[in-house]
């Protein structure tokens, strides 16, 4: 059949009313789905966030309990030089921890009063956008999830992470891990790694590693998205402060200095 | 032929030698022998029935790596309806089951070169004792 304008026009025209048809029926099905999310209104049940409380973690003179649950419980290598450590929690001097407080007299007020630092586990995670291969990614529950089977190795990460929380493994880990904890894996050289909020141990109800060791109970962990959680009452009395709110990450870690 | 001597003794010298993973190996006996892994003393039914472990045991891992890590599953409900951690350590290298990885995934793995990956990681249970 010979093409003339008339046709044409009739063509295109059926084309465009079943493309607008096809968008109205699946917006009109997503929304009877109660596709909620889509529409942009998160329904969350549990967001996990910590709360850090300073004072009470500065109570006790050189305390690294919370530091050495955490490494003993996941099989944390032990690296002396600063450029190959794998840290997944540590004590930062007041003023790298938050630049944009410091003043003259912070370094006054708090000298060798360090701040307990890991990863935030943003809202808005940098780390998750950049994985290429998606080793790194934001659950469900919050909580920025690494997974070594998929993790390359390209540190892309690493270099988006503002807060210095994660950590690469240069070499083979095994040989500087002092005891071996048979019930968390250890990962291989070549591989990212950092705080989880022991997610293993969320699994099984019990808080994490560094909470349950704070002697002083400096750290808080809780639900974000419970209104009744002693999380929520801790934010709503007290005045908190994030690391580096003015980068847009939105951190799930509060301090109250 | 003035050389027949040198050329039948070369012939049945090379036979010998080009032969010799056959009868070498006929005599040493290991030919007939398969992988022959232990078994475990207590349990006597896995996770999943055993045809199905021995052609697919690798697929169950991964279902169960994905599940732990990937979506945060943490129970197994078995063909028997029994329940189960998926855990590699904790379910199948537990005390009553797997226990000494030498005696049985090694020997399969071995007799067959296939390299497995697993343990550059998780820990078996003996390493964390010693």
């Amino acid at each position: 059949m010979r093409m003339t304008r008339k046709r044409f026009l009739e063509v295109s025209g059926l084309s465009l009313v079943a493309v607008a048809t096809k968008r109205v029926v699946g917006a009109l099905l997503g929304a009877r789905s109660g596709q909620a999310r889509a529409l942009g209104a998160p329904t969350l049940t549990t967001r996990w966030a910590m709360v850090v409380d300073s004072a009470k973690c500065l109570k006790k003179e050189g305390c690294t309990d919370c530091i050495s649950a955490c490494h003993k419980a996941h099989n944390v290598p032990v690296i002396n030089e600063a450029r190959h450590e794998v840290k997944w929690i540590w004590k930062e001097p007041f003023e790298n921890a938050f630049p944009s407080q410091e003043s003259a007299y912070t370094k006054v007020a708090f000298p060798g009063n360090p701040v307990m630092v890991f990863c935030n586990h943003c809202d808005n995670p940098p780390c998750v956008r950049v994985c290429p291969t998606q080793a790194t990614w934001k659950r469900e529950d919050g909580i920025v999830m690494m997974d070594w089977h998929r993790c390359i190795g390209c540190r892309y990460c690493v270099a988006a992470c503002p807060y210095g929380s994660r950590s690469f493994n240069w070499f083979d880990p095994r040989p500087y891990i002092p005891a071996l904890n048979p019930d968390f894996p250890t990962r291989t050289k070549g591989v990212v790694e950092k705080c989880n909020f022991c997610a293993e141990r969320l699994a099984l109800g019990q808080p994490p590693a560094c909470v349950a060791a704070c002697p002083e109970k400096a750290l808080v962990f809780g639900n974000l998205a419970d209104p009744k959680s002693e999380l929520r009452q801790l934010l709503q009395s007290r005045y908190t402060i994030r690391r580096l709110p003015e980068l847009g990450t939105k951190p799930d870690v509060f301090y109250i200095v | 032929m003035r050389d027949r001597g040198v050329i039948y003794s070369g012939l049945v010298i090379f036979l010998g030698l080009i032969t010799f993973p056959v009868w070498h190996d006929l005599a040493a006996g290991t030919t007939s022998r398969g992988p022959e892994p232990v078994l475990p003393a207590q349990e006597k039914q896995c996770v999943a029935p055993l045809s199905y472990m021995r052609t697919s045991h690798m697929e169950l891992l991964m279902d169960w790596r994905d599940g732990v890590v990937r979506r945060d599953l943490h129970s197994f409900k078995a063909f028997n309806g029994k329940t189960y951690t998926m855990s590699l350590t904790g379910t199948c290298l537990s005390a009553g089951c797997h226990a000494n990885k030498a005696d049985f995934c090694d020997r399969c793995h071995n007799y067959a070169a296939v390299a497995v990956y697993c343990w550059d990681c998780h820990v078996e249970p003996k390493l964390a004792r010693k």
